[in-house]
């Protein structure tokens, strides 16, 4: 398209004329006026009886509307279009696909990301290293919760119980008898694994929404207890002075120990990965892929229903209690606060933009959702506001999320290196 | 005895208020099979804006009970406006897309309102002015049930009938059932599907704010959180009923309360809501889609 021709096509997507178009912005722009003018506009003070006005912000809303409507029309008008052309791979998904189908591009790719990686601490500051621990957290949370949404499609909006599980297992054994780092990473695995069958026995029989809300209650309830138990947990102010890891015995300093976190996860990191990795091609891995498509049709074809479901909770659970001890570990402090539904919406919301069912996708997520609002402290009151528009307009104009999985297809071509695979 | 009429009339109050906002879930879903999290946020905006305009008209010297009606009815208005943009906005495009994409949408559509509260008006508690008056008959009842829990329940109850008759009866309601059926056959006949979701969510959105201003002029203050919780809430009282059902979520929205109310008050009332998600669990394990609920049947 050249460029007057896209002109016109931006100005007038999904519009007869520029008229129509403009016609169209012009009544967007009043229409959010009136939505937004009580909020935006009063503000009373009901005590002292006093009205403030802002009649400035309905300005700003008028125009951003008028001009982002163009903008917004486009992309519509645009998706549309990319609908009729082709399934959809974008130019990243294809770059990625091309560098893993050439043997050499793919181990220089990996050694940058392992050298990138390596050296991060050394390059960037304290502050940085911290933000990429936290991301890496999450990366697991949602690699984990991937496993029960992604690969077997069960909603789950209580993950992070498992989460503050494998946390507070390793907050109050730390506190009362001194047990370390590395004895509770595998306790914390088992025992959210514990917890997830102890879910999964009482939910077999829901599914799609109603599984979603009794986890989400679930979530609650474990949130709530650890609130108001206050002779174990001591309460909503939490357990602080939580050891870090050791290393070997001997005690480091808060930048040391930082690092050594942050190592700590990028094997943890490695771990995960490889281990869903494995798991996604495996049998159980398939039988997760079926229940997910067709529960009905999966039964026929023999597979037993509640072993597979449980499973998936309890494996997507061992990813969480390990996740929580290490963010014990990592801010040496707990607090129920931490573990709130949000959490878990983020970390749904990780897996679901990041694409569903693919590793690449969930690493993608959660770089867009924690280290982008980490980056926009700069507008630190619209971090939140800016994070829930981010959430809509992926989803509005990539529902498939980033970047989708791609399982592996066996087509005959005379070369076959370049079959698609993950 | 008084204790227990006490907490019955508390229970039913609050029973009520999770009945209203769970009217508007169960409509959406029962149409679009969605769900709406943002729907507990159009409660929230519709008590904020019931408190600004009582706020406005106390200052230049209205009556009470025209306080009362101005602010509700533009609560009404402008959550039923905020309900309609939300779907045009973030639902609409998404028709079509995988099952998981809408309730994202969803989730970061509440976030994004919440915050938008939070910015434009604060993040402190706001007191909320009383609306209701106290009755003069109601002095004998001592401290069983408050002139504004007699309004609750009576509002409630109107609007649940009202909702029932309009459903059945008019066209629209007609149209509503028959895309919540079978969304294609619908169009086939002749239904204009989305004016149909659109009336939908304007109705859920409006009934969620009458229960907003109700319920802030009976606690007294509000904050940008509050749809949060009571949206959850309302979400149990709809799948405990029976989601996509509204008798359901009439009925649900009264367990849920009554539980709350007896089980805080016999009790524990540290763990109000444990009790609620408890007693959801519980049903569900025994009745897995809900008390009213019909079970679906599944074909491959």
């Amino acid at each position: 398209m050249d460029r007057q021709g896209f002109l016109q096509f931006f100005l007038s997507a999904g519009c007869d004329s520029f008229a129509h178009a403009l016609k169209k912005s012009f009544l967007a722009a009043v229409w959010f006026a009136f939505v937004t003018f009580p909020i935006m506009v009063i503000r009373v003070n009901t005590i002292e009886h006093t009205v403030d006005w802002h009649w400035q912000r309905l300005g700003y809303v008028v125009l951003a509307v008028f001009f982002g409507s163009f903008v917004w029309r486009w992309l519509l008008a645009r998706k549309e279009l990319k609908k009729d052309e082709s399934k959809g791979e974008s130019r990243a998904e294809a770059l990625l696909t091309t560098i893993q189908s050439h043997k050499i591009l793919k181990f220089v790719a990996l050694g940058v990301i392992a050298a990138l990686a390596l050296a991060f601490p050394e390059v960037f500051d304290l502050y940085q290293t911290n933000i990429m621990i936290s991301c890496l957290v999450y990366v697991v949370l949602g690699l984990g919760l991937n496993i029960v949404v992604g690969l077997a499609g069960l909603l789950d909006l209580g993950y992070v119980a498992f989460y503050a599980v494998g946390a507070y297992a390793y907050a109050l054994c730390n506190m009362h008898w001194g047990v370390g780092f590395w004895f509770m990473l595998p306790v914390g695995a088992v025992l959210g694994a514990i917890l997830g069958l102890l879910l999964g026995f009482p939910v077999l029989r829901l599914r799609g929404d109603y599984l979603a809300i009794v986890t989400l209650g679930f979530g609650e309830i474990i949130r709530l207890v650890l609130e108001n138990w206050g002779e174990v947990t001591m309460g909503p102010s939490g357990i602080s002075r939580i050891a870090r890891p050791e290393f070997f015995g001997a005690k480091l300093g808060v930048i040391g120990s930082t690092t050594y976190m942050y190592y700590i996860m990028i094997g943890l990191l490695v771990l995960t990965i490889f281990c869903v990795n494995r798991l996604q091609n495996s049998r159980i891995g398939r039988a997760w892929l079926a229940l997910r498509e067709d529960e009905i049709a999966c039964q026929a074809m023999g597979i037993d229903k509640m072993k597979t479901k449980l499973m998936a909770f309890a494996l997507g659970a061992t990813w969480a209690g390990m996740a929580g001890v290490v963010f014990a570990a990592k801010t040496t402090f707990v607090n129920p606060a931490s573990f709130t539904f949000w959490e878990s919406a983020i970390i749904l919301s990780i897996v679901v933009i990041g694409g569903m069912g693919s590793i690449r996708g969930v690493i993608a997520g959660a770089i867009i959702l924690i280290l982008v609002p980490e980056y926009l402290r700069d507008f630190a009151e619209f971090r939140m506001l800016l994070f829930g528009a981010i959430m809509v307009l992926v989803m509005v104009f990539r529902p498939q999320g980033l970047i989708s999985a791609k399982r592996k297809i066996y087509e005959y071509k005379a070369n076959p290196a370049s079959a698609g695979n993950e | 005895m008084e204790y227990f009429l006490e907490l019955l009339f508390g229970g039913l109050t609050r029973g009520s208020i999770y009945a209203l906002i769970a009217l508007g879930y169960t409509m959406v879903y029962g149409i679009i099979e969605l769900i709406n999290f943002a729907h507990g946020e159009i409660y929230m905006i519709g008590a904020f804006t019931g408190l600004i305009v009582a706020g406005l008209l106390t200052m230049l010297g209205f009556p009470g009970i025209a306080i009362l009606a101005i602010a509700m009815a533009c609560a009404v208005v402008w959550a039923a406006a905020y309900g309609y943009t939300i779907e045009k906005v973030a639902y609409k495009p998404l028709r079509g897309a995988p099952r998981l994409s809408p309730l994202i949408s969803a989730i970061g559509m509440s976030i994004f309102l919440q915050n938008y509260v939070m910015l434009a008006q604060t993040s402190d508690f706001l007191p909320f002015p009383e609306l209701i008056p106290e009755f003069d008959f109601m002095k004998g009842m001592g401290s069983m049930l408050s002139s504004s829990e007699l309004a609750i329940l009576t509002v409630t109850v109107a609007v649940c009938v009202g909702l029932t008759l309009f459903i059945k009866y008019t066209k629209l309601g007609k149209a509503m059932r028959a895309t919540a059926q079978n969304r294609k056959m619908a169009m086939l006949v002749g239904i204009n599907v989305d004016m149909v979701i659109s009336a939908t969510f304007i109705i859920g959105s409006s009934l969620a704010a009458m229960g907003g201003v109700l319920i802030a002029s009976h606690i007294g203050q509000i904050n940008y959180f509050i749809g949060f919780i009571a949206g959850i809430k309302a979400f149990t009282a709809a799948v405990l009923g029976g989601i996509g059902s509204i008798p359901g979520a009439m009925l649900g929205g009264l367990v849920l309360g009554l539980t709350e109310a007896f089980a805080t008050g016999y009790v524990s009332s540290d763990y109000e809501d444990v009790f609620a998600f408890c007693l959801l669990v519980l049903i569900l394990i025994f009745r897995p889609s809900g008390i009213m609920g019909k079970e679906k049947i599944q074909k491959v």
